[in-house]
């Protein structure tokens, strides 16, 4: 199990949080400028990096606030960005 | 001590394990092998055992040589396969621990370890262990994983689970004796030189060793690397792990070489590289002819180390005997993958104490008293028990709900709907924050008024709906699916937190805080008029109005919505007034309570969609029929691009209408798939709700059918998972009241 470092309580196990995939893909600021392939790549397509990713992760069974860490993906080792 | 084995009768000493005391009596046989049943005896002293396996009462494939002997103890040898026994399973807890130091196995290097660390010290021992000042000894304790480098499940006793968080681990878990491979390696008396030792060198027993194998289970298991050590011929673990060390035999260090390995002379098909499996030179030797190269394929294709020992004797043997077949040197072959338990743990330890009514929390709302106390019967709507039905005597559940049907179409009833999820909204935000989150547009709602919404997913699916109520200039009350309102609360601070951090807008669930109860029926001004000052007209109070006042002396907030068509009011009050409430309505006159399933047949024969029933994931407002709930007005929503593709306007999607069975007597069966023909096999769409209609005599579905509401008129089939298929008509999905005219009451003759 994961122990994760909420920015605002601290190092906490993994089961208080959910997952909220990759971090950093924006809300489009027009999607109704955008073609169903760009709209579609927004929605649905990820990268599934082995190593280094920046993901997104709520403590739902805690302050319940979102946040971004950067997780390696083989080691499991966690960085934390400022909240 | 008295213990029984294959029914006889022993004499057992304290603190001996069950191998170890048929073993003193002789008994160097007693179990039998799983596919040739083959006589085999206790193979080993520890964990690693292939063969004694025993059920002892209700638990299965207990390792006799874990096994510790009591008073009583009565064990049936088992053949590699464990039988269930209906009996009450034993109470199991779980434990937490954090330590800045765990040490894994209390041999002498363990102890040392253990001894020499600062600060939180725990030690694992599988066997008995003397304690240790200063360290939290757990022994009969088998760690079953280690997982990310810190975190450590252990079972202590077969009974107690364990959950430890370490600062550092330290692997002392020393190494597995394997068997050499002969032909009649697997004879009873012939044991582990380890366990020949360990058991006292027991007459008529033949000590063999083929050399020892490093535990490197658990730093596998954490990603640690491991490199083929030549001199003993094993796997041992290799390169560094942040925060895991290993110490003692398990690096290798003090173990004797091996002996050397060539393939035997004799009968290959009596010689057993998998004990547990029964699994021969011979069969591995066909493997590799069949043009098997790889560990994991020779695993999968005879079944080596996939026992419940998970072929801790019988891997490295397997690795090496492979090598030689093969032609290869053993270090290129690699390991087949370690995984977590270590050890089979049952079930009961895993639940541990979160089963039965602990298993998970039951909600019930303020008026559960009166509903148990009246004979409802209940169903679970996630986590909340609620009213199926009230059956009056000798009723069951189809005459209940019909006359629950017709009370509330023809006089009045009422339901407890507490359970409704509902979300305060407020804030200078709040009306931007709903335009955005829901498909249809709030400008224009006033307070004391309240709009039907529905929110759908990016991709434009539907995801929730319910009713917005306007309480405020910046306050607003939204009501979810019961089954939804935890995932719709996450779903709009999601939004709220991580694309909208501009708005000042607050999500606080008020679920629990308001009791509501629906009253429904014409005569439902009725039935509240002497429970009220408010006006109930429907000059003075409209439909999707909101009102405040009292009701039976409780504050109330009235509000006219309804969920079948009729005429309704839903009174809404401080949760803790909630049965009062209840009972003031119940007593007031002869209103029907009715439960969640006259509530589903209400709500279908007008079309009213419940989520997760008529929807799933793949179903959009459209589909049901719900255009009108899209603003066209509106930049953006969330869902609204998705609903711009031509995708979601293709005119042959499944779109909700209702069946009527050619014979009205027929239900279909919820799930049935809908095809043209009764012969047909392409399906067409499903069955979503279905039931028997009070107000139409008659049975009547919802379906989702590809382009059904270009199709009115058209027989189709619904076939059930087994069954004939049902032919029925396609209708507009309304049946009942197409015009609204019973919204404001009883419609003038």
């Amino acid at each position: 199990m994961l122990r994760i470092p909420c920015p605002w309580c601290g190092d906490r196990d993994e089961v208080e949080f959910a997952y909220g995939g990759e971090a950093d893909l924006a809300y489009p600021g027009d999607p109704a400028a955008l073609t169903d392939e760009e709209w579609a790549a927004y929605l649905f397509f990820r990268d599934n990096p082995k190593g280094l990713l920046r993901e997104r992760w709520v403590h739902a069974h805690g302050c319940r606030r979102w946040f971004e860490l950067e997780r390696d993906t083989v080691t499991h080792a966690i960085h934390v960005r400022g909240r | 001590m008295r213990f029984t084995f294959a029914g006889a009768e022993y004499e057992g000493r304290e603190g001996e394990t069950l191998a170890a005391a048929l073993v003193r009596h002789g008994i160097l046989g007693g179990f039998r092998s799983v596919e040739r049943g083959r006589p085999r005896g206790v193979y080993s002293a520890h964990e690693e055992e292939p063969n004694a396996l025993v059920q002892v009462g209700a638990e299965p494939m207990l390792r006799a040589t874990l096994v510790e002997l009591r008073d009583g103890l009565v064990a049936e040898p088992l053949a590699g396969k464990g039988r269930l026994v209906a009996a009450p399973a034993p109470r199991c807890e779980s434990m937490h621990a954090h330590c800045e130091v765990l040490v894994v196995g209390g041999g002498a290097s363990g102890r040392a370890a253990a001894a020499a660390a600062r600060g939180r010290v725990i030690l694992l021992e599988q066997g008995r262990c003397a304690p240790l000042d200063g360290v939290l000894v757990l022994d009969r304790t088998v760690a079953l994983g280690l997982y990310e480098r810190d975190w450590v499940l252990a079972v202590e006793r077969g009974r107690r689970l364990w959950k430890i968080r370490a600062r550092r681990v330290v692997l002392a878990t020393g190494a597995i004796e394997r068997p050499p491979l002969f032909p009649g390696n697997d004879a009873p008396g012939v044991m582990l030189a380890s366990a020949y030792e360990a058991y006292g060198r027991p007459a008529g027993a033949t000590p063999v060793s083929g050399g020892f194998s490093p535990r490197v289970h658990l730093w596998s298991q954490a990603g640690g690397r491991l490199r083929w050590d030549e001199r003993i011929g094993a796997p041992v673990p290799d390169g560094e792990l942040p925060g895991v060390e290993c110490v003692g035999r398990v690096t290798g260090a003090g173990l004797p070489d091996a002996p050397p390995f060539a393939l035997p002379e004799g009968d290959e098909d009596e010689v057993f590289v998998d004990l547990e499996r029964d699994v021969t030179l011979a069969d591995l030797r066909r493997a590799v002819g069949a043009g098997l190269r790889s560990l994991e394929h020779l695993k999968r294709y005879t079944t080596i180390g996939t026992g419940s020992d998970q072929g801790k004797t019988a891997n490295v043997n397997a690795i090496r005997a492979a090598a030689e077949l093969l032609g290869v040197h053993p270090g290129e072959l690699g390991t087949t993958t370690f995984r977590p338990p270590y050890v089979p743990v049952s079930f009961v330890v895993v639940a541990g104490r979160e089963r039965g009514p602990l298993f998970d929390p039951v909600r019930t709302t303020p008026m559960h008293p009166w509903h148990v106390a009246h004979g409802a019967v209940f169903e679970d709507v996630g986590q909340w028990r609620r009213p199926r039905f009230y059956p009056r005597d000798g009723e069951d559940m189809e005459a209940a709900v019909l006359r629950e049907c017709a009370a509330a179409r023809e006089h009045v009833a009422i339901q407890d709907v507490s359970t409704l999820g509902k979300i305060d909204v407020q804030g200078p935000d709040a009306l931007e924050f709903l335009n955005r989150i829901y498909t249809n547009a709030y400008d224009s709602l006033e307070v004391g008024r309240c709009r039907y919404g529905v929110m759908c997913t990016a991709d434009g699916m539907m995801l929730d709906d319910g009713v917005v109520m306007r309480v405020g200039e910046r306050r607003y009350v939204c009501t979810t699916t019961t089954g939804n309102a935890a995932r719709v609360l996450d779903w709009m601070e999601e939004w709220r937190q991580t694309e909208w951090p501009e708005l000042r807008v607050w999500l606080t669930s008020v679920t629990e805080q308001w009791a509501v109860a629906a009253v429904v029926g014409p005569d439902a001004r009725e039935l509240l008029a002497p429970l009220t000052r408010v006006p109930l007209d429907a000059g003075s109070f409209p439909f999707m109005a909101i009102r405040e006042g009292e009701v039976a002396g409780i504050p109330a907030r009235v509000c006219r919505v309804s969920f079948s068509g009729e005429l309704a009011f839903e009174v809404w009050v401080d949760g803790r007034r909630g049965l009062e409430l209840w009972e003031a309505l119940a007593s007031a006159g002869d209103a029907t309570p009715y439960g969640t399933e006259a509530m589903h047949v209400l709500r279908a024969e007008k079309a009213y969609p419940i989520v997760g029933q008529e929807t799933d994931g793949t179903v959009t407002p459209h589909d049901l029929g719900m255009e009108w709930v899209i603003s066209k007005t509106k930049r953006d929503f969330v869902g609204k691009r998705s609903l711009a593709r031509p995708d979601t306007s293709r005119a042959d999607r499944k779109q909700l209408v209702a069946l009527l069975p050619v014979n009205p007597d027929a239900l279909l069966r919820e799930g049935s798939q809908i095809v043209a023909a009764p012969n047909e096999r392409a399906s067409q769409g499903h069955v979503t709700s279905s039931y028997r209609s009070a107000a139409l005599g008659r049975t009547f579905a919802l379906a989702l059918v590809a382009a059904g509401r270009s199709r009115y008129g058209e027989v189709v089939y619904a076939v059930p998972p087994r069954g004939e298929p049902v032919p029925a008509e396609i209708v507009e999905a309304v049946v009942y009241d197409k015009e609204g005219s019973r919204r404001d009451g009883r419609p003038a003759a």
